[in-house]
């Protein structure tokens, strides 16, 4: 697993083992615990003010430095994307889209404050502005029947907006995304900033949305009891829902910056003028 | 019972001789409350089909004001299905800029019949005349008149999007500001082109009502707006009923969370706006009298019911004496009492419940040894009423400090650093508004950055405007209000 930018262990020490399509096993891999998941959103928070305060041009360096460290492992990537079933052809499409989505968003860091920020003309005689911020520690249960591409497109846009993540990697396809872990930490991203944790969401789910110093989750399964479940324990500590629908990852409706502003607080800033 | 505060002062002002002011009470002859109020559905009054009617009364002097229809499941299913003909018949096949007539039309009307919606709102409410007539009907005009324009304008708003309405809006409001509040509600979600189902406090349903026979008479096709009266089981039948699209809620953070927790596995869309406990941050370099008038706005304005109130004072350790003196000589000038007079800063609390909740704090803070300090006011015999209150020697813990009150009371802390007093004023649940007094600029916004609130003034308090979006981090709520993202709540792309 992936937490505080180290790669511990289950505090639980139990794992799965994961096998391949015709049942070949290939590894094992941490089965995450309410305890990890804790430990987690402590790196996470205590990440958040410095990540935050990192200047958009420098996230979106940071950003940008993610997608090249990614082509310089393309082939790794696209090897553990075939061991968890994809044809060569299609693995080598997931992770080029990948990488093409990292440099997307890297490119937003520096201009959706410049897209969903306002001056505002008040009627007094005050100077009025209103610009995004990030919402904070996000947790983020990942498709579960993605794998690298699912994951990116996923916690980019919420990281590249400034917050931090907790991730539930997919339960079955966890590969692809614990080696762009490693390239997370090679790539200038400070620990903490995201935090992956292998495990079931059946175990998960309910730890993520209830944790009081969580201020939003994310999940993406078309499953109605999980919705019911993850909102439920939201309203706790009211945090934002956002349930992400995708059909295709690979469709141009991925990149947006609207993604970007869904995990981001509106502030309103007034000054008088004149006195 | 209270504990005065030892002013060791050489000069002392002095409030018994010189200034008194003769009542200048708003007259009451133009305004015709009836003595029976029912739901407005469809674009007509219909009783209620529970048939039972509540009391509104004057906290002023608690006398009834008027009746009103007690809303049952049957009464918001009816507007329910009214507001969804209405959607499906005549405003989502509108044209834009109909739709927007229609708002200006209301806009307008509620400028030419201000001096009514004003003494009404303060009758029902208990706000000082003052603030009804000069905050919030002219704000309520202009919320309209600002949401008005946006309805035909708004593929301009978004960007690459493409707005959609969501269909019918429920929406339930307060008590501390009943017709702004249902501004706030009405005008961006008619003018995204959704449909109203309006449910305003048991205990300030009268100027929202007077609203519905505006609406009426502005000819509003029957069912875009519906309101409905009665207390918690009403709105609570507005939020779980299956036919509504989008739910909108202004309120305690309590029942913010029932509702959030309510609507989990459905569709609907939502936006809270929740309670608050700004911090009221003034550091030394501030102008101090100027600071002092910005606390006494931040906290006593509406009587404390204001969920962006300063209710948290943080005075910087080498100011921490002049501006406690001052403030208390500045509240003991307060003018406590008839809302209806001209002269009074600070009317009546909401309600005897309130007022309740509000003592129970006092007495919590008196038990934990703060140092509690009230305005001498001389108080009407009949009504609900509270004093400028001030509470000193108080710690982070606090039940004063870390809960919302809802009242004139305010507590103060001091501080040494901008690191401290940041550590304390997020040190919080809340985060909706934040107040900072500095001459310095880049310490400004040092400040407003990094405090977690939704709305932050600097060397100003308590600003409203329809351009200014508004609205919570944290447990304060979810979506802004006010302003451009104030669309956004009530559109799916």
């Amino acid at each position: 697993m992936y937490m505080g930018g180290a790669f511990p262990r289950s505090e639980s020490e139990r794992y799965y083992p994961l096998n391949d399509k015709k049942g070949n096993f290939i590894a094992n891999i941490c089965l995450g615990s309410r305890k990890d998941f804790r430990n987690a959103v402590v790196a996470a928070r205590k990440a958040f003010d410095g990540w935050a305060a990192r200047s958009a041009y420098n996230r979106g360096q940071i950003l940008y430095r993610i997608a090249e460290m990614m082509e310089g492992r393309k082939d790794q990537l696209v090897a553990e994307l075939v061991k968890e079933g994809s044809s060569p052809k299609a693995a080598q499409k997931e992770a080029e889209t990948a990488i093409d989505r990292v440099v997307y968003f890297a490119g937003w860091t520096d201009k959706y404050q410049q897209v969903f920020g306002n001056v505002n003309p008040v009627a007094s005689s005050h100077f009025n502005f209103s610009n995004p911020e990030p919402t904070g520690v996000v947790s983020v249960i990942a498709p579960q029947n993605e794998s690298l591409l699912g994951f990116v497109q996923t916690i980019i846009p919420i990281i590249a907006g400034g917050n931090v993540v907790v991730v539930q990697a997919s339960e079955m396809k966890p590969l692809a995304t614990l080696t762009f872990c490693e390239i997370l930490h090679s790539s200038d991203v400070p620990g903490g900033v995201v935090n992956v944790i292998t495990g079931k969401t059946k175990e998960l789910a309910s730890h993520f949305s209830s944790h009081m110093d969580v201020n939003a989750v994310v999940f993406c399964e078309d499953d109605s009891s999980l919705k019911k479940l993850i909102q439920e324990n939201a309203s706790l500590n009211v945090k934002g829902v956002v349930h992400r629908q995708v059909k295709d990852y690979y469709s141009d409706e991925n990149e947006n910056p609207y993604l970007i502003l869904d995990l981001q607080e509106i502030k309103t800033t007034w000054h008088p003028v004149g006195i | 019972m209270l504990k005065e505060f030892d002013l060791k002062k050489d000069i002392k002002l002095d409030f018994t001789s010189g200034w008194s002011y003769d009542p200048a009470p708003e007259s009451t002859d133009h305004v015709h409350i009836k003595d029976q109020y029912d739901h407005f559905i469809g674009g007509k009054f219909v009783a209620p089909q529970g048939g039972q009617y509540f009391d509104t009364t004057n906290p002023a002097n608690e006398k009834k004001l008027a009746s009103v229809a007690m809303g049952c499941d049957k009464d918001v299913d009816a507007a329910v299905k009214a507001a969804r003909t209405a959607y499906d018949k005549y405003w989502s096949k509108m044209s834009p800029r109909d739709r927007g007539r229609y708002i200006y039309r209301i806009a307008r009307m509620i400028q030419e019949r201000a001096r009514e919606f004003a003494v009404i709102e303060t009758l029902d409410g208990g706000k000082p005349i003052r603030e009804s007539r000069d905050v919030d009907v002219p704000l309520v005009a202009a919320y309209f008149f600002y949401y008005a324009g946006w309805a035909d304008k708004l593929q301009y708003a978004f960007p690459g999007g493409n707005p959609k309405p969501l269909g019918v809006a429920g929406q339930i409001i307060p008590w501390n500001f009943p017709l702004l509040m249902a501004a706030w509600k009405i005008a961006p979600a008619l003018a995204t082109g959704n449909t109203v189902v309006l449910k305003p406090a048991e205990t300030t349903p009268l100027t929202s009502l007077k609203l519905a026979e505006i609406i009426q008479e502005a000819d509003l096709p029957p069912g875009v707006v519906n309101i409905v009266t009665g207390a918690g089981d009403t709105g609570a039948s507005i939020v779980n009923h299956p036919n509504v699209d989008k739910i909108a809620f202004t309120g305690s953070t309590n029942v913010g969370k029932i509702i959030q927790k309510s609507i989990a596995g459905t569709n609907k869309k939502l936006t809270l706006e929740l309670g608050g406990k700004a911090a009221n941050i003034i550091f030394d370099d501030a102008t101090i009298d100027q600071a002092v008038e910005g606390i006494i706005n931040g906290i006593f304005f509406n009587q404390g019911h204001v969920c962006c109130a300063g209710s948290r004072l943080f005075v910087q350790e080498g100011v921490a004496d002049i501006i406690r003196d001052k403030l208390i000589d500045r509240m003991q000038s307060l003018i406590v009492g008839d809302p209806m007079d001209k002269n009074t800063d600070i009317g009546a609390i909401n309600s005897k419940e309130q007022l309740g909740t509000i003592q129970r704090y006092l007495e919590i803070g008196l038990n934990e040894g703060n140092e509690i300090y009230q305005t001498k006011c001389d108080l009407p015999d009949k009504g609900y009423w509270c004093c400028p209150t001030l509470v000193a020697n108080v710690s982070q813990s606090s039940r004063l400090v870390q809960e919302e009150i809802f009242g004139p009371v305010l507590t103060i802390q001091t501080f040494r650093t901008p690191e401290e007093v940041l550590e304390k004023a997020n040190n919080t649940p809340y985060g909706l508004s934040g107040g900072v007094w500095t001459d310095k600029g880049s310490k400004i916004f040092n400040m407003t950055n990094k405090v977690r609130a939704g709305v932050m003034w600097a060397n100003t308090f308590n600003k409203f405007d329809p351009t200014s979006p508004f609205g919570g981090y944290k447990e304060s709520g979810l979506g802004r209000e006010g302003g451009l993202h104030g669309l956004y709540p009530y559109l799916k792309f």
